[in-house]
């Protein structure tokens, strides 16, 4: 007896709902913010869908409706992507910590 | 490349993208996190690439479209201030859930190139995945753009009601699980195009009813469904970095959404169902104008504070507008100079989306460590002389402890009313979003002071 591979493709996903739940729980709220842009950029990892579907087909038929929702998909999850991971950067460069060299009087 | 090996490489981004989440865990391992998240991006998209085998014409096309969407991407997040950070994140929102709709309709247009069967005859379990990609996807889209209308200010916060809202949205619910089993069942595509446009619906009408200053619930929510979307096509493709990054956002925004909704008292559904701003606001606003209100001018506040030996900061959403983080870093630099020991509170739902006013200040350059969550802060404001309460109004109400008929009672507060004096920068004495007069205001050891919070702050610094 096989078994089909929806189940395995299931308990990844609950189990990646499990490590979600306990990795995001120990986040700490002050960077609730960048979590926000990282999920995002990372959920833009559906490009590979996008690329796949951009690349079907032979060559001479490049644009088929089917690519060229590959290609408008490319784009956006682009944007996203980049975007995302630099702006989540950019705001983590910004989480300093108190100088050591700081007196007061 | 055999399929065996590009599964592992998509395994390996998808633990890299735990790993990045992982290093949130303090703004020190943060910076390597994101890394960890970048490397696991580029290796999905380099494999996948490769494995195409496909460099042709489309090849030059996609890497076009890489670095135009790239330098667009890029432009935007150096560019935003980070004020305009909550509008930002609900339009990135909005384009995953885009790419969603529209990979799916690739894959349901060309089912071969995804091993998902042919038109007209795609497996039965890959259209179900599919049509919950498309339709998540889709709500999250105009869900979205909602949102970024609403925080953007072109749309008015105000939540929009009519007769009937929640039966019309319970029905479009249903119609779409109907015309989803229908599709299994016929093949159709005119089906298919009728959830799309049915979810595009369901995603506008979601979001109209509730109000500007839930935005911090909407905007983890829709961070969720983005990721159920992502999953719902990772499922659809059979591809495990995409179905797990789906569960980790999925599980990160509904985290999200409940301490949000936890920092406010209420129930999701609660939130979710809206309506609460606009029905409140009219009705108890009347006899509040006989109450005598102290109000100081910044030579007052300065005085007080100078006095002061400790110093605790309530920032909210007013500070975000008038943008006075870094004329509040000044003040506070010139407190800290006569020897004022400066604290931050922050209450959970400050601002308009989770952990709002710490990014805000660390872009002012304040250390994070002088910065708290309400919990671990609440108890120092019984041992305070002054609390600066900027741009903050509801989270500060003692109504939310003492009148059960209050709309926010039970809410979690910061206890403001403890330490010996508030200053309350305020334009005026009009209610906040939830609409209750702050029993604040009129305190003995109250001292309203009426302007811009960045203009106020500025003018304290001088007489300080």
């Amino acid at each position: 007896m096989e078994i089909d591979p929806f189940i395995f493709r299931l308990s990844i996903f609950i189990l990646a709902i499990f490590v979600g739940y306990y990795v995001v729980w120990s986040v700490t709220p002050s960077l609730h913010t960048p979590l926000m842009s990282v999920t995002n950029a990372i959920s833009s990892v559906i490009i590979v869908g996008a690329i796949i579907a951009a690349l079907a087909g032979d060559s001479k038929n490049i644009f088929d409706t089917a690519n060229i929702f590959g290609y408008l998909a490319i784009i956006l999850a682009a944007i996203n992507i980049f975007g995302g991971f630099l702006v989540t950067h950019r705001m983590l460069a910004m989480y300093k910590k108190k100088k050591k060299e700081k007196k007061v009087n | 490349m055999s399929a065996n090996l590009l599964a592992i490489f998509y395994l390996i981004s998808g633990v890299l993208f735990i790993l990045a989440l992982r290093g949130l865990s303090s703004p020190e391992t943060s910076r390597r996190g994101n890394l960890f998240g970048i490397i696991g991006m580029a290796i999905a998209i380099g494999v996948t690439i490769i494995s195409a085998e496909n460099f042709s014409t489309g090849f030059i096309i996609l890497i076009v479209l890489l670095v135009v969407g790239g330098l667009i991407g890029a432009l935007i997040a150096f560019k935003i201030p980070m004020t305009a950070m909550p509008e930002l994140v609900a339009g990135f929102h909005s384009l995953v859930g885009l790419a969603a709709v529209f990979v799916a309709i690739s894959a349901f247009l060309n089912p071969e190139v995804f091993n998902l069967g042919f038109p007209g005859n795609i497996k039965i379990a890959s259209l179900i995945e599919m049509s919950l990609g498309v339709s998540i996807g889709a709500i999250t889209f105009t869900g979205s753009i909602i949102a970024f209308l609403k925080l953007r200010g072109i749309m008015s916060g105000s939540p929009i009601t009519f007769f009937g809202q929640h039966l019309i949205n319970l029905a479009l619910g249903i119609t779409i699980i109907g015309l989803v089993t229908y599709l299994c069942i016929t093949q159709n595509e005119f089906l298919f195009w009728a959830i799309i446009l049915i979810s595009l619906i369901v995603g506008i009408l979601l979001i109209i009813p509730i109000g500007g200053a839930d935005m911090p619930v909407v905007i983890s929510m829709l961070n969720s469904y983005s990721g159920w979307a992502a999953a719902g096509i990772g499922f659809t493709l059979e591809n495990s970095a995409l179905i797990i990054t789906g569960a980790l956002v999925g599980s990160s925004g509904a985290i999200l959404s409940y301490i949000m909704c936890k920092g406010m008292n209420r129930s999701f559904f609660n939130v979710i169902l809206g309506g609460w701003g606009a029905t409140e606001s009219s009705s108890k606003s009347t006899s509040k104008d006989q109450k005598p209100v102290k109000s100081g001018n910044a030579d007052d506040a300065a005085f007080l504070m100078k006095n002061a030996s400790s110093v605790i900061i309530v920032p909210g959403y007013g500070m975000a507008v008038a943008q006075a983080q870094h004329a509040l870093r000044e003040m506070v630099d010139a407190l800290k100079k006569s020897g004022v020991k400066v604290s931050y509170a922050i209450h959970p739902v400050a601002g308009r989306m989770p952990g709002h006013m710490n990014v805000l200040l660390a872009e002012a350059n304040v250390p994070y460590d002088e910065v708290f969550e309400l919990e671990d802060i609440n108890n120092d404001f019984a041992n305070c002389d002054v609390a600066y309460v900027i741009g903050a109004n509801d989270v500060t109400n003692p109504v939310a402890k003492t009148d059960p008929q209050s709309p926010i009672y039970g809410m979690p507060i910061l206890d403001v009313e403890k330490s010996k004096s508030v200053l309350f920068v305020k334009r005026s004495l009009s209610p906040g979003y939830a609409g209750i007069d702050n029993d604040l205001f009129y305190r003995e050891n109250t001292l309203m002071l009426f302007a811009d919070a960045k203009k106020m702050t500025e003018d304290i610094t001088k007489n300080l």
